[in-house]
This record gives C-alpha cells, structure tokens and sequence, in this order.
C-alpha cells in the first residue's frame, strides 16, 4: 500500500521497534473512518434513557444519530427520539439562543425527562449562541438538570467529544443522595447496554454479590448517575470514553476504578477476579471462581467445535477503542483466529504498545485508517474476516471477505460469557458461508 | 375544503425525528453519480463519516467520500490549507476525474470563499482534475436540495452550447440504482441516445470485486456532461422542482426542458413514454396525429400490468394509505394510489417545495381529501398517523416506528430503507417498477389479513 506520506508514521508491523504515531487529528482529503466531537459525546450520552437529548444545530446532526445504535433500556425510551432545533438561515442571521429556550420549554413539557443534555454542533459554536447560558436559565425554570455538551464538531476528534461527555456526566454526578449503597457497590461505566450486554454483565456481579448503583450509560437513568459518587469501585469497561470520569471520581470522591472488558472468555474471567479482590471478600471469591468456572464450561463445549472449521483462519480488524482490539485479538486466539491487521480510531501510545505485544510479529498495526489502506490489507494477506462496524462493513463484502460487526448498531450481544459463544457463532456464520466461492477474488479455491 | 396542515417543522422550537437529512448527502448521491468522481465535503469530518454511514447502510456499497476535516484553527483562520491539503491526498490516494466539492454548515457560516479559494488551488495546479463546487449548508434545505443544486452546479460547470446532437437529458431525481437502470432500457427502447445525470446506476450497486476499486466503475463523464447543451430536450423527472436543474440547459443553450412526473403508474408511465416518443425522430414530434411507437416489450409490460391490477383490485379498493418520501416519489406513488383504488389519507415529506398540493392536483387527487405535511418530521407524520388510522404506509425505513405502533404494513420505498438489505434495488418506476410495486402492496394487506385471521387460512 502506498500510503500518504503524512499517514506513513501511523501504520507499523507489530515486530517492528517504530512505535505507532497516534493520538494527532486525521489528515485532511485522508477519507478517515472517524466522525467528530460531537459523535464522541452523543454516543456517549445518548443511552440514558429518561434524559431529553437535544442536539442545537442543524438537521443533520441529529438526524444522523437518531436511534441509530442498540443501546436497550429496561424503562424509558425518550433516549431513542431525536430532537434538534432544526436551525435554519433565521437564526444563524440573528442567533439560536431563543429557538433553543423555546424548545427545552416545549419538549420538557411534552415529555417531562429527569434531565435534559444540550449538544452544541459547529453552527451553533461560530454563531456564538451561550448554550452554557440557555441552560442554566432552563435548569432554572423547569427544575431539572439542563446540562450543555460542548461538543462543537470542529473542537476535535471523537475521543474529544468523549472528553465533553464526562464533564457533562460530572455535573450530574454528585448530585444525589447516596443512602443506602452497600460496601460492595459497583458503577459499570462505558458500556452501552447494546443488545442488553449490560443485564448480562449485572447478573454476573449479582450473583457475585456485588450492587451494581449506576451504570453509564447503558440503560442508565439520570437520578441513579446522580448518586454514582456513593460506591466504592468504578467499573471501567470502554476506556478511551470513560476512564476520564473514573478518574474525576478518584480524585473528587476517593472512589478507585479498574480498568476491564467483558469481551473474550479471557478478559471476562478477568475482569470478574479483579472487582472480587478489590472487595478482598473471600467468600464473593469463591462465588466468582465458580460462576467463571460454569459459565465458561458452558460454552466450551461449542467454542471447541467451532474452533475446528476457524483454526488457522485470518483476520482483520478495526475498531473504535483499544480496548476492544485487545480483546478481540485473545478472542480470535480462542476460536483458532490469527489476526493479520488491527487498528483502531482511537488508541494512544500506551494502547498500541500493549496492542504491539498482544499481537504476531507480522500483524499490521494502524492508527486512523481508512478505506483504501484497509483494502489493501485485507487482500494483500488475504483475511477471511473483518471485524468493524458499519462504515467498514462494505470494504470487507466488496471483497468478499466474511465481516462481524462489532459495533453499536449489532443486535447481538458479544459480552460475557456466553457473548463469547455468539460471537463465535457470527464468526462462523460468516467465515464459513458457501457464497465465498462464488466471488471473484476467491474463484476457483473451492469451497472454504 | 381543505383539511388543515399539521404545522410545518420550521415553525416549531425543536423537530422530532426529523424526516430529511442535510443538503451535503444530497450533494454526494448526486456526484456518485458522475464517472470517477470523488466527493470532497469541505467542514468538519463528521459530516462526511455520518453521511457515509447513512448511506451505507441504504445502498450496502463503498462510499468513500473525502473531508476537509476542519479543526478549531480552520473554524478561525478559514480553511484554505485544510482544502489544499484534502485535494491533494485526495488526487494521490484515488485518481479522480473529477472532484466534487459541497460545503457544510460549518464552511457557509464562517463565510468561506469557496469558490475564490479553489481558483486559486485550481490556478496554483493547473494539472488537477476538474472540480466541481456546490453550496450545500443544510440549514438552507435539505438533502432534496442538495441533490438538485448539485446536478444543477455540474451542469452549469460542465455543459457547452453548439449544434444540436441527437440524444435526450433525462435528469432523473434521487431514484434508486434499480430505476436507474430500467430508464436507460426503456429509453433505448426508443433507439434515443441518452444522456442521464446522474447516472449512480453502476457506482451504488456494483459487482462483487477481486480488488477494491478506489472509485467504483459506471457513471456519466463529465465529457458526456458537455454534450448537455446540445439535446434534442431535457426530461426532467419530479413535478414538484421550480424550476428544477434542467432550466439552467434551457436559459443557457436553449435546450428545451420538459417536465414529467416520476413514471410510477400507468397513466404516469403512459405519460413518460409519450414524453420519450415526441423525442424521436419522425415521430410525434413531426406529425402530431401519428401515434407514438411504444416499443413491443413495453406495451406487453402495461398490458400484465393491467391485468395484475384487475386480479388484485378487490385487496387495496378503498383501503386507507399513506405515502411518506422524497416530494416528487410521494407525489407519484399517491398518483399510482389513486389509480388503483387505493385511497391516499395523508402525503408527506420532510422537504419543503410548497407545490405538493398542486403537483397531486395534476394527477387528479381531489384536493380535501386527503392531507398534504411538507417540511415534516416523523413525529408530527405519526401523530396524524394515529389519528388517521391508515391501512398500509409506503415510506422510508424510518416510517417503521409508527407502523409498528398502528399494527399495519409497511412497504418500504425511497429513501432511507436501511432495515432490509436490496433498498438499491427497489425498482419504483415503470410499468415494471409499478407492477413489483402493486404486488408488493396488494400482498402485504393480503398478508396482514391472513396473520390477522384466527383461522390461519393458506389459500386466496
């Protein structure tokens, strides 16, 4: 692949010593597959479910990000609903300040939510509308929170965006009272309850004995974030997103946070240890040790079988945080999988380092891809799968390669346990499929 | 007497669920449309990720489409290096023929010269490929808008005058890859040259490939482009359009413009291929009386047509319908309603054109009789929904929410389907885009009859 010279510096092979530049905004004309602030905070904020989401600014703003993502809810859908104050040539001549009072005063009325978070976009940041101002004046008036989310598109990348959503978080967090949270109380923070992965991962700690209070913001409600400050662990699962607000809480709150991922039989055993000795309570040990133990025997049996058609398969993948791609690399090992490309959106140094060691001597490591450098991989060493999300998906079935997607709009859940055995039965639905020999770059190999 | 509009999104403080998206996704499909072109829009990179995404999941296809990617400096100091720096990586990685520039919110509101900036880059490099610019900023339309000012900017950019050439412009509107296709049939049926823009009927729905094309195959060159000006006449399909982007052919080179409604129907299609006939040589266009030639296979399509009609119009006579889409796909689908006894409650539109009411007129639905929504959102659409209590809706994907909620049909047509895979393939126009449409309506009342039944019957 012949990469553009300002992209050289962010694509390595895992053996090599270079280190993965990363971490700097995408090159101009580069077609990244990244989105914008404003994505980084929406996706972030938008599963609380009985929030007023309100993105000020243009149509499209918000009717990209209408419903678009799985994330369930066990009560209230007003999350689902896409509201906006469709700004038009008016108020970008004379200012969306007003337009903006008049739909919080309209929209809480008609759908009396606990709280509302107002996403600023890029015209409504070069108008110059104080949407800090509107919202204090509302919070006022309709006696809820009305939080501003400074997630002008323009003001950086998506990880910045995720950056504006925990300051969002942190003005609610803190707010409540904490009454009654037990000594082994838990908030599960950066998973988006997609495909319910967030009830699969509360029954895991139930049955550990752990209380799950919040959980940001999978199916998260705004008066439990309120009271989030009253547990004594921080669970951190996507990190890129929410470890700001794990860490905004150790400072103001003395709560400590780990750091884990219910992706992979690996990483979920592990995870489930590391919340256990944090508690140092010997007999929630034993219990986690034994649900480990029958969940994983669970679905061995299956994984096994399904190992024998994968063993020595390849794959791609690019995903939004390196967290995933860590787990995605032990969980493609379990089926039989090696991985051949890995990237990712969003990762820092440290992650590709970690990424670098995970990883075979040859896997290209890539930061910030895009379509083209992609394809070429993916043909140049000739993968059988590709792991993403949507905007990947068509690089993968042009070529046709079998795709998984691993990202927000999937309806299948992938965590815990026996999202392992999902995930490997996607795997294997796709890797496996007789249509593979029908397509030309695979003609005349026979069947998979 | 006509019944009241619901009131229209822009007057209300805040729009639920909105039913347009902005004018740069427009302004893409129209370029994808265009033989290697590659879209650029100039702001901030989300615009170009979301718009992707969007269209991704309808047409299942690559859709690569570039960014300026503006940062705060760029919001500040303009962003002049930002569009340099994108046309350059843009030329090295994909080897356009044309580049086609559209503009954010972002870029319009911090008043960036566009088009002085890109003479300059134009004259710095005189060897970069034509660029095509457009002014897109969705708070001044919506991606209706978009996808007309763009075939309108390619056409001013790229059409020349001179001595009249044998073929016909159709300028078809946002239809599917499928329509798409089934036109250039039915026109060759007239042994017409063609010139169609755009043309994305190969780019967004191509073959399997054994290597990624960086810009895929198909579309209209912008050499073809040229030959606008010197058309025999502009088909310009969408009765809704003032005046629509092929009046810009007719002020400029003189090319007659013609307007028809989207051949949906077949009154609507009777009345397209009249249209194609008065085209060809010798025919109508010379002899008034004579009876345009209709070439064999088509007459034989109306015919089964018809015939499909008479056997399933006992299933859709009187039933309530609602018709959600792009302006002109609404207003043509109603028609095809009319036509076969269905009865049309409500068409509505996220776009704003004013002239719905009066385009539904033409084709005979007696104004009162049903409502009209422009500049609509899908929460005011499903509040009259509820009220109206139709049947069956024909819509985008997006209509599914409600139609979940009233228990009735929906069969999916425009734009966005992104709940069922084939929505490129959705053949709308047509006697055969017709008669897929009218069996796909008849059997899904048909359909929601029998699953409604208790008596779980398998014969009709």
């Amino acid at each position: 692949m012949d990469l553009l010279d300002d992209r050289k510096r962010q694509v390595v092979t895992a053996g090599e010593v270079r280190a993965v530049v990363c971490d700097r905004p995408s090159v101009a004309g580069s077609v990244t597959q990244r989105a914008c602030s404003f994505c980084g905070s929406r996706v972030v904020l938008y599963p609380i479910a009985d929030a007023l989401h309100l993105v000020h600014g243009p149509v499209g703003c918000a009717a990209y990000t209408w419903d678009i993502r799985g994330a369930q809810s066990s009560g209230p859908q007003l999350h689902r609903l896409s509201f906006n104050t469709d700004v038009r040539e008016e108020e970008v001549i004379f200012g969306g300040e007003k337009k903006l009072a008049r739909a919080l005063r309209e929209l809480v009325v008609i759908h009396k939510p606990k709280g509302a978070f107002v996403y600023a976009t890029c015209l409504t940041g070069v108008i110059g509308d104080d949407v800090d101002a509107v919202c204090r004046m509302a919070t006022a008036e309709l006696g809820i929170p009305i939080i501003p989310v400074q997630s002008e598109g323009f003001k950086g990348t998506k990880k910045d965006g995720y950056s504006a959503a925990c300051r969002a978080l942190d003005q609610l967090i803190g707010t409540g009272p904490t009454e009654g949270i037990g000594p082994y109380s838990v908030n599960i923070l950066g998973d988006f309850n997609i495909a319910g992965e967030i009830w699969t991962i509360k029954g895991y700690l139930e049955r550990m004995g752990v209380e799950v209070v919040a959980t940001l913001t999978g199916d998260g409600r705004v008066d439990t974030i309120r009271r989030a400050h009253g547990v004594k662990l921080n669970i951190v699962q996507c990190a890129g997103s929410m470890t700001s607000v794990a860490k905004l809480m150790k400072e103001k709150y003395g709560i400590p946070y780990v750091q884990v991922s219910f992706f992979g039989l690996e990483d979920c055993a592990d995870a489930l240890y590391q919340i256990a000795k944090h508690f140092g309570d010997p007999e929630m040990m034993r219990r986690t040790k034994e649900i480990v133990r029958t969940e994983t025997e669970a679905v061995l049996p299956e994984l096994a079988r399904i190992r024998k058609d994968l063993e020595g398969k390849k794959a791609a993948l690019y995903v939004g945080g390196a967290f995933k791609a860590f787990s995605l690399v032990k969980a493609l090992r379990q089926i039989g999988m090696q991985v051949a490309m890995a990237g990712t959106q969003t990762g820092g140094p440290a992650d590709y380092e970690h990424l670098k060691e995970l990883c075979d001597a040859d896997t290209i490591l890539a930061d910030d891809s895009n379509p083209l450098e992609m394809a070429s991989w993916l043909a140049l060493r000739d993968v059988d799968l590709f792991i993403g999300g949507v905007k990947e998906r068509p690089v993968a079935f042009k070529l046709g390669i079998g795709f998984c997607d691993h990202n927000h709009e999937r309806k299948i859940g992938l965590a815990g346990f026996e999202g392992c055995a999902a995930f490997a039965r996607e795997v294997h639905a796709t890797v496996t499929s007789p249509v593979w020999s029908l397509v030309p770059r695979r003609a005349g190999r026979g069947l998979a | 007497m006509s019944l009241p509009h619901a009131v229209p999104s822009s007057k209300r403080p805040a729009a639920t669920n909105s039913c347009r998206v902005c004018a740069p996704l427009g302004s893409v499909l129209a370029f994808r449309g265009l033989r290697g072109c590659m879209p650029l829009i100039h702001g901030s990179q989300g615009c170009a990720t979301y718009i992707r995404r969007y269209l991704i999941s309808h047409f299942r296809e690559p859709m690569d489409v570039a960014s300026t990617s503006f940062d705060e400096s760029a919001t500040i100091f303009g962003g002049q290096s930002n569009l340099a720096a994108a046309i350059k990586n843009l030329v090295r990685q994909y080897q356009p023929e044309v580049i086609g520039v559209c503009t954010t919110c972002l870029a319009e509101t911090i008043g960036e010269d566009t088009v002085g900036i890109l003479r300059q880059i134009t004259k710095e490099d005189p060897e970069l490929p034509a660029i095509i610019h457009v002014s897109t900023p969705s708070f001044k339309g919506c991606q209706y808008r978009g996808f007309h000012d763009t075939v309108e900017a390619i056409l001013t950019a790229t059409a020349r005058g001179g001595e009249r050439l044998p073929h016909v412009n159709l300028l078809p509107g946002p239809v599917s890859p499928a329509d798409l296709r089934h036109l250039h049939e039915i026109v060759a049926a007239f042994n017409l040259p063609l010139l169609m823009l755009p043309d994305y009927s190969e780019t967004l729905d191509g073959p399997s490939l054994a290597s990624y094309a960086p810009i895929p195959e198909g579309g209209v060159s912008l050499a073809e482009v040229a030959e606008a000006g010197r058309a025999l006449g502009t088909l310009q399909l969408g009765t809704t359009l003032n005046p629509g982007p092929g009046a810009c052919l007719e002020r400029d080179h003189g090319v007659p413009l013609v307007k028809a409604n989207l051949p949906i129907g077949v009154r609507a299609t009777d009345a397209f291929l009249a249209s194609l006939a008065a085209f060809g040589p010798g025919l109508a266009w010379e002899s008034p009386a004579a009876e345009p030639a209709i070439p064999a296979w088509l007459t034989a399509e109306r015919g089964r047509l018809v015939d499909a009609y008479v056997d399933g119009h006992k299933y859709v006579s009187g039933k309530r319908v609602a018709v959600v889409g792009d302006p002109d796909l609404a207003v043509a689908v109603a028609g095809f309603c009319a036509e076969i006894g269905l009865v049309p409650v409500l068409v509505a539109s996220g776009a704003l054109t004013h002239r719905m009411a009066s385009a539904l007129a033409v084709l005979g639905l007696e104004a009162g009789t049903f409502e009209v929504m422009e500049d609509a959102d899908y929460d005011s659409i499903a509040k009259r929904l509820m009220e109206l209590k139709p049947d069956l809706v024909l819509g985008p994907s997006k209509s599914y929410p409600t139609t979940r909620a009233l228990g009735i049909p929906l069969v999916r047509i425009g734009f966005p389907v992104h709940d069922r895979i084939g929505a490129g393939r959705i053949l709308h126009l047509g006697y055969r885009g017709t008669q897929r449409l009218f069996d796909e309506v008849a059997n899904a009342l048909l359909g929601h009859q029998q699953d409604s039944s208790e008596m779980g019957y398998a014969y009709q």
